[in-house]
């Protein structure tokens, strides 16, 4: 664990000297990427926020001065093992279709004591700002790594998430006409110089879904699946979504059901 | 008189079927998803009610954007020739009646790809001129590495295609109106939502067809 450690710390160092890079980079970025990869093979900055989130996790906190271990993903209390590969999933006590990111803040309000607003409000980081959600997601994560993504959506109300997954992965408007799947609803194209994945196949998504929460080179910082589908919308000029709204948990069952079989390679690292 | 009644039957059992099991022209067979009603409320209520207004009104569909979601981007034929027609009709022209302006000026336009990103974590600062970012899925001059192959490429479009009006007619008709030639492609209607202004697609234009353009020069 500690020469792990130390590997990651080069590995930030390396990642820190290329960050930064701006939009009109992206190119350049893409092209280096596959040096990334290969300099941080076991050095991904994430391993580091991976850490922090195991100690965030079994640390009393909150008002209730509580931890999270009595947390149930879906498993059980506490069990954490292959559970993120499993969501979004239907939750008895809440009655509701949940992701990684609503439960855990379900359970920061419920064990711990914190407020809903307090729990969310640096739900992504920025610099000079960390988020404990961030962490404790990468942490969540890497205990399903190697474990294959299961999300059947067999429940009545998962499989209407999905159905409503679907309806806004091809839902256009704005003014760019655009909706998930004119830029990925087909097989081989690529923006620019990225490629694109078919996330209406089980390829196509399987290889997007497995690697999240990824580090992202061009952002500096490890997102979660809430800060990349909230970023889609931006990047397809759309208003802003709330954070834990139900039209990106529904994309995530309808990417998790499509990406069903595909086995988990947790936290990645991303463009 | 039985038979009569079951051929009538029969009719309006076959009209039921095909009414559901509806194709596209590529087979695929279309039915609407069950659950749109709730979906569109679930994905409205999922913004900001705080949001400025014109942000809400890049939610709002119009009969184009709707028929192209129902039918996943793959309108049976009647229902591509209804929109292919009917957005025709919208297209303008610049005042003075030119279609070719300054392939520089195209250049640039084809190249930028900033501009219109709204939100709150990472807008883009008001004013930011908004691009065509037609390299994002097309190739075009030769020198620029970096494109998407979402779009077909465009490379030597004047010198495969000539310079005649019709073909220079047709290039600003698409830039400023695709879905007035192929129903839900993908390629935006930069026209038709002012993304573009009449004038800045005469400069694209001009990019796509003039001789001295690295579209058709290298």
């Amino acid at each position: 664990m500690i020469q792990r450690l130390i590997r990651t710390l080069v590995g930030a160092a390396v990642v820190a000297a290329f960050a930064g890079s701006t939009a009109a980079q992206d190119s350049k970025v893409a092209d280096e990427l596959a040096k990334y990869r290969e300099a941080l093979a076991d050095g991904n900055p994430a391993d580091l926020l991976e850490v922090k989130g195991e100690g965030l996790w079994a640390e009393k906190r909150g008002p209730k001065n509580a931890s999270l271990e009595q947390c149930d993903f879906g498993l059980g209390p506490g069990k954490l093992d292959g559970a993120y590969a499993q969501l979004p999933r239907y939750f008895k006590d809440t009655g509701k279709v949940m992701d990684v990111e609503s439960r855990l803040v379900h359970c920061m309000v419920t064990l711990q004591g914190f407020t809903r607003e307090q729990a969310t409000k640096n739900w992504f980081s920025k610099p000079g700002t960390e988020s404990d959600i961030e962490a404790l997601v990468t942490f969540i994560g890497a205990k399903s790594n190697g474990k294959p993504i299961n999300v059947p959506a067999t429940h009545p109300e998962e499989k209407k998430m999905y159905q409503i997954g679907e309806y806004i992965f091809y839902r256009r408007s704005g003014p760019q006409d655009f909706s998930c799947a004119i830029c990925h609803g087909q097989n081989d194209k690529r923006i620019r110089l990225q490629d694109l994945g078919n996330l209406t196949t089980k390829e196509g998504a399987g290889t997007a879904m497995k690697t999240w929460p990824s580090y992202r080179v061009s952002q500096g910082a490890v997102w979660t699946m809430q800060r990349r589908l909230i970023d889609c919308m931006r990047q397809a000029r759309f208003p802003e979504p709330n954070y834990l709204s139900d039209s990106i948990v529904a994309l995530q069952v309808y990417l998790q059901k499509n990406a069903t079989g595909t086995v988990m390679e947790t936290p990645g690292i991303k463009r | 008189m039985n038979k009569k009644i079951a051929i009538t039957f029969l009719c309006v059992a076959l009209t039921q079927f095909a009414w559901a099991e509806e194709k596209t022209a590529s087979g695929k067979s279309l039915s609407k998803n069950p659950v749109s009603a709730e979906a569109e409320k679930v994905f409205r209520d999922s913004f900001r009610v705080d949001s400025p207004k014109y942000w809400s009104q890049r939610l709002e569909q119009d009969e184009t954007m709707k028929l192209c979601s129902q039918y996943k981007d793959n309108p049976p034929v009647a229902v591509r020739q209804k929109i292919e027609l009917a957005q025709k009709a919208t297209i303008r022209y610049p005042v003075d009646g030119k279609l070719l302006g300054d392939w520089k000026e195209g250049e640039k336009i084809a190249a930028h790809g900033r501009g219109g990103h709204i939100g709150f974590i990472q807008p883009d600062k008001p004013m930011t001129p908004r691009g065509g970012n037609c390299y994002a899925c097309h190739q075009l001059a030769a020198k620029e590495v970096a494109y998407g192959t979402i779009g077909p490429s465009l490379h030597h479009f004047g010198k495969i295609r000539g310079n005649s009006d019709e073909i220079v007619k047709y290039a600003y008709d698409k830039i400023y109106n695709s879905n007035a030639f192929s129903a839900c492609t993908n390629m935006p209607r930069f026209g038709l939502h002012s993304w573009l202004t009449p004038e800045e697609i005469t400069h694209v234009v001009a990019f796509l067809m003039d001789p001295e353009s690295p579209v058709n020069k290298d």
